[in-house]
Parts: structure tokens; C-alpha cells; sequence
């Protein structure tokens, strides 16, 4: 929804050996990963691989021991430490998550109006207003005055899209956006996924639609026990790819 | 001495005007009592879910202290005990009020930390990737569905006060008991008159389950 025009090719995530472990298990191991303003990186790999926990690193819903991470010019610090920084990185990056996690007690209309009006201060005028648009293109502008829990799963994950894009944010990091949904609503939420993309909207997704990931990445990663084992554009990862693990994992999902 | 059967209705009816005397008393000792203990339960509540210990072994202290002892022995500790401390009397209706808000606010602490930690994290984890600060996403997000799903314990917590009240009888707050006892003192009709006592205590508590019944049905609405 934003034309909005970087001015120089900086980098809007920067992680620098990556470091996270839950407890003793050692969940990301020196991890690299830098996001370019207007690409579209997927991120692919078992359950339980560590994809989910990078991305959640990188809007501090998780937080890591060691290593270097900035995300939109500000430094993130290990081990959680809540900072100003923090709080201002997560008004410029939406999240949208695998379970929507809708304010089941808000209107969805009042859903999408309630950071803008609160966090960046917009009128209720205002924030409708964006509010209503934003809606719109997601397809459920007729729905905004009911509640999340009267909607389907597609319908919710749509709503959950347009309020993150309502803070405008920079960067949108997807976790898993389609897993909890019935099949025949995956391709909704994908082809509001692929619209914004188009837009030239900075997405970091989390997926395990291989088509989709095909489709619409600059940059495919592969991640395995908490390792980025290949990364390249989607042809190169999918058609060629160059280690075993990828071979066997793409086989075992590339079957189905 | 007669001991066959002989319900006395016209005692009966004639109670209740004394009676409702004491109705003031027990309905303000009751919602000021619980009002106190509601701020006292949300404070205590979220103090008990503090990841700080100062913080939230004071509140598990009080939460235990006044759960795990009787209202009445509260009440006469502060209508009795506690002026020796403080060198000079403290009102029944004082000490009744005290003892209730303490003691539901024990209570409603539990109440208030079950409602906030029932929400899904998921919850919190959204709010706060909109950038909403924490207290935000707490008073926003996290509190009004927390309160939602309090609504039924807090409810049943009311009622079990509001039955407490009567046991400040014995420090002579003139509320529904002590009423019927100063009327069967003169009229020896103790079947009658706690008859209407108990009729009158079934009154407040169904009209506050009714109440409630309509606040839960109405706050269900996009749940």
C-alpha cells in the first residue's frame, strides 16, 4: 500500500552470527541473514528447524544470546533487554501470525484502528478511514463491524494482514500464515500475500507452500537445526539445489 | 412447652420490617467492602504474576495469610485487636467493611491472575508487534478479556461475601442477622424470623446472580 521509496539500498535486517538457545537446546547457530529494502525472502524447513524462531528474533518476540542483529537501523541486544529501540523496530516491522491472534473483543474494524490511533497517534477519523481501505483490499470491507470470531479462518488471516499494514510498516514478517488454515482458504491469503509483494512490500515469510515460495521470492533459505544450510534465488534452491539435506528435504515435501 | 408444628405467619410477616432495617447495612457493607477488595485483588493479582520476587512474594504473603484464615477471626482481630495497636476504637462498620475487602480481596487476587494468565500469548505477542508499549497491550488487549472471563468468579465471590456479612453480628454492626436477633430477643420467634432472615439473604444474592447472568450473557457478545 506504500509507495514509499528507499533511498539507499540498506540493508533493513542485519543479523550477524545469530545466536539462541532454549535452554540447552541450541536453536540457531551463528546465523547470517541480511534483507534488502523491497525483497521477498522465504524461509523454508522442518518443524522445529528454527525458521520460526528467526523471524520472531527479529521483532524481538524472541531474544537471542549472542550475536548482531539491526533491523531497520537499530540494534537489537541479546538477551532480550527491552530498549527504546525495541518498541520503535516493531511500529516499523507487522507481524502476522500462524494462529491471526485477532483481538477476539474488538471490532475487526477496531482491531485494525487500535495501534495507529495509540501508538502513532492517528485520529479515529483517521485511523478508520486507513482502516477502511486497507480492508477493502483485503476483501472484507462488508465484514468490519463484526468480530473476529464471526469470520473464517481466510477472512481473519486477511484482517490480521491489514491491521499490521496499517502501521505502515517497513518490513512484514509472516509466520507460517497459511498452516492453520482449511485448504480451500490458503489461496486468499496468498493472493493478498502475492498482491503486496507485487507492491514491492519487504517480506520476510515463513512457509511450507513450496509453489508460493517459488513464486514470489527474490531469495529462498533453507534452514536445518537451526542452520542456514542454502540459500539462493528459488530456481537455484528448488531445481538445484546443491547440498544433500535441502535434496532430502525438498523431496519430502516437494512429493505432496 | 408445645412442640408440635406452629409456623406463626403473622410473626413471620411482622419481622421483616425490622429486618429490612439491617439490609442498608449488610448490602453497604458488602459492595463497599468488595469495591475495596476488587482494587486490593487487581493490585495484589498483578503483583502476584510479577516475575520480580519483592514483588510478588508480598503478594502471595497476603494472598495465603487471608485465604487461609476465617473471616471471623479477621474481624475480630481488626474490630478487637487492632485498637489495642492503634489506641483507640475502630467502628463495627469500619472493621466489617475492613474485613470484607481484605478478605474478598485474598480472593479476587487469584480471581484477577487466573483471568490475566488464561489470555493466549498470542495475544500479548500481537499487540506488542504493533508497537503497542506493554502497559498498552495490557490495558487494551490483555485486561478486557482477562475481566471478561473474571466475570463468573468474581460473581461467586460477591455472593460469598455478601453471606459473610452476617457474621459481623457478633461485633454488633446492625446489618440482617443482628436484626432478627434483637427481634426474636423480644418476639422468641427464632423459626420465623430466620425464616425471613434467610428469604431476605436469598433475595440479594438471586437478584446479583440475575445481574450477573445478563453482564455474562452480554459480554459474550464477540467472544
Amino acid at each position: 500500500m506504500s509507495e514509499r521509496t528507499d533511498k539507499d539500498g540498506a540493508p533493513i535486517v542485519r543479523m550477524e552470527k545469530l545466536n539462541k538457545h532454549f535452554g540447552t537446546l541450541h536453536v540457531l547457530k551463528d546465523v547470517d541473514l541480511e534483507v534488502t529494502p523491497g525483497e521477498v525472502v522465504v524461509i523454508i524447513g522442518a518443524s522445529g528447524s528454527g525458521k520460526s524462531t528467526l523471524i520472531r528474533c527479529i521483532n524481538g518476540l524472541e531474544e537471542f544470546q549472542k550475536g548482531k542483529l539491526e533491523v531497520d537501523g537499530k540494534r537489537l541486544e541479546p538477551h532480550g533487554k527491552a530498549s527504546k529501540a525495541l518498541q520503535q523496530i516493531r511500529t516499523e516491522v507487522g507481524m502476522v501470525f500462524q494462529q491471526f491472534n485477532l483481538f477476539p473483543h474488538l471490532s475487526v474494524r477496531d482491531n485494525v484502528t487500535l495501534a495507529p490511533r495509540k501508538v502513532r497517534g492517528a485520529s479515529r477519523a483517521e485511523a478508520r478511514e486507513t482502516a477502511d481501505r486497507l480492508l477493502e483490499r483485503v476483501g472484507i470491507a462488508n465484514q468490519a463491524d463484526k468480530y473476529p470470531g464471526q469470520l473464517s479462518g481466510g477472512q481473519q488471516q486477511r484482517v490480521a494482514l491489514a491491521r499490521a499494514l496499517a502501521m505502515e510498516p517497513r518490513l512484514m514478517l509472516f509466520d507460517e500464515p497459511t498452516s492453520a488454515l482449511d485448504p480451500e482458504m490458503i489461496g486468499e491469503v496468498l493472493d493478498a500475500m502475492r498482491e503486496l509483494a507485487r507492491e514491492g512490500m519487504t517480506m520476510v515469510i515463513v512457509t511450507h507452500e513450496m509453489s508460493f515460495a517459488r513464486e514470489v521470492a527474490d531469495r529462498v533459505i533453507y534452514i536445518h537445526e537451526g542452520e542456514i544450510v542454502e540459500e539462493g534465488p528459488p530456481e537455484a534452491v528448488f531445481d538445484n539445489p546443491q547440498r544433500e539435506r535441502t535434496r532430502s528435504f525438498l523431496s519430502r515435501v516437494l512429493t505432496h | 412447652m408445645n412442640s408440635s408444628f406452629d409456623f406463626d405467619w403473622e410473626a413471620a410477616f411482622q419481622s421483616i420490617p425490622h429486618l429490612l432495617a439491617g439490609i442498608p447495612y449488610t448490602l453497604l457493607i458488602s459492595f463497599a467492602g468488595l469495591a475495596i477488595g476488587f482494587v486490593i485483588g487487581m493490585i495484589f493479582g498483578l503483583l502476584r504474576l510479577s516475575r520480580a520476587p519483592w514483588l510478588r512474594w508480598p503478594a502471595v504473603a497476603y494472598i495465603e495469610i487471608f485465604r487461609g484464615t476465617p473471616v471471623l477471626v479477621q474481624v475480630l482481630f481488626i474490630f478487637y485487636g487492632l485498637p489495642q495497636i492503634l489506641g483507640g476504637p475502630i467502628p463495627a462498620l469500619a472493621a466489617g467493611i475492613a474485613a470484607i475487602a481484605v478478605n474478598s480481596g485474598a480472593y479476587i487476587s487469584e480471581i484477577v491472575r487466573g483471568g490475566v494468565q488464561s489470555i493466549e500469548r498470542g495475544q500479548r505477542e500481537a499487540g506488542l508487534s504493533l508497537g503497542l508499549s506493554r502497559s498498552q497491550t495490557f490495558r487494551y488487549i490483555i485486561w478486557p478479556q482477562g475481566f471478561r472471563r473474571m466475570i463468573p468468579a468474581l460473581g461467586n465471590q460477591g455472593i460469598i461475601s455478601i453471606k459473610d456479612t452476617s457474621l459481623f453480628a457478633v461485633i454488633g454492626v446492625g446489618e440482617l442477622v443482628r436484626q432478627g436477633q434483637i427481634y426474636i430477643a423480644t418476639t422468641f420467634r427464632a423459626l420465623e424470623v430466620y425464616l425471613m432472615v434467610a428469604i431476605l439473604y436469598l433475595a440479594i444474592t438471586l437478584t446479583l446472580s440475575l445481574l450477573l447472568r445478563l453482564l455474562e450473557r452480554k459480554g459474550l457478545v464477540g467472544q
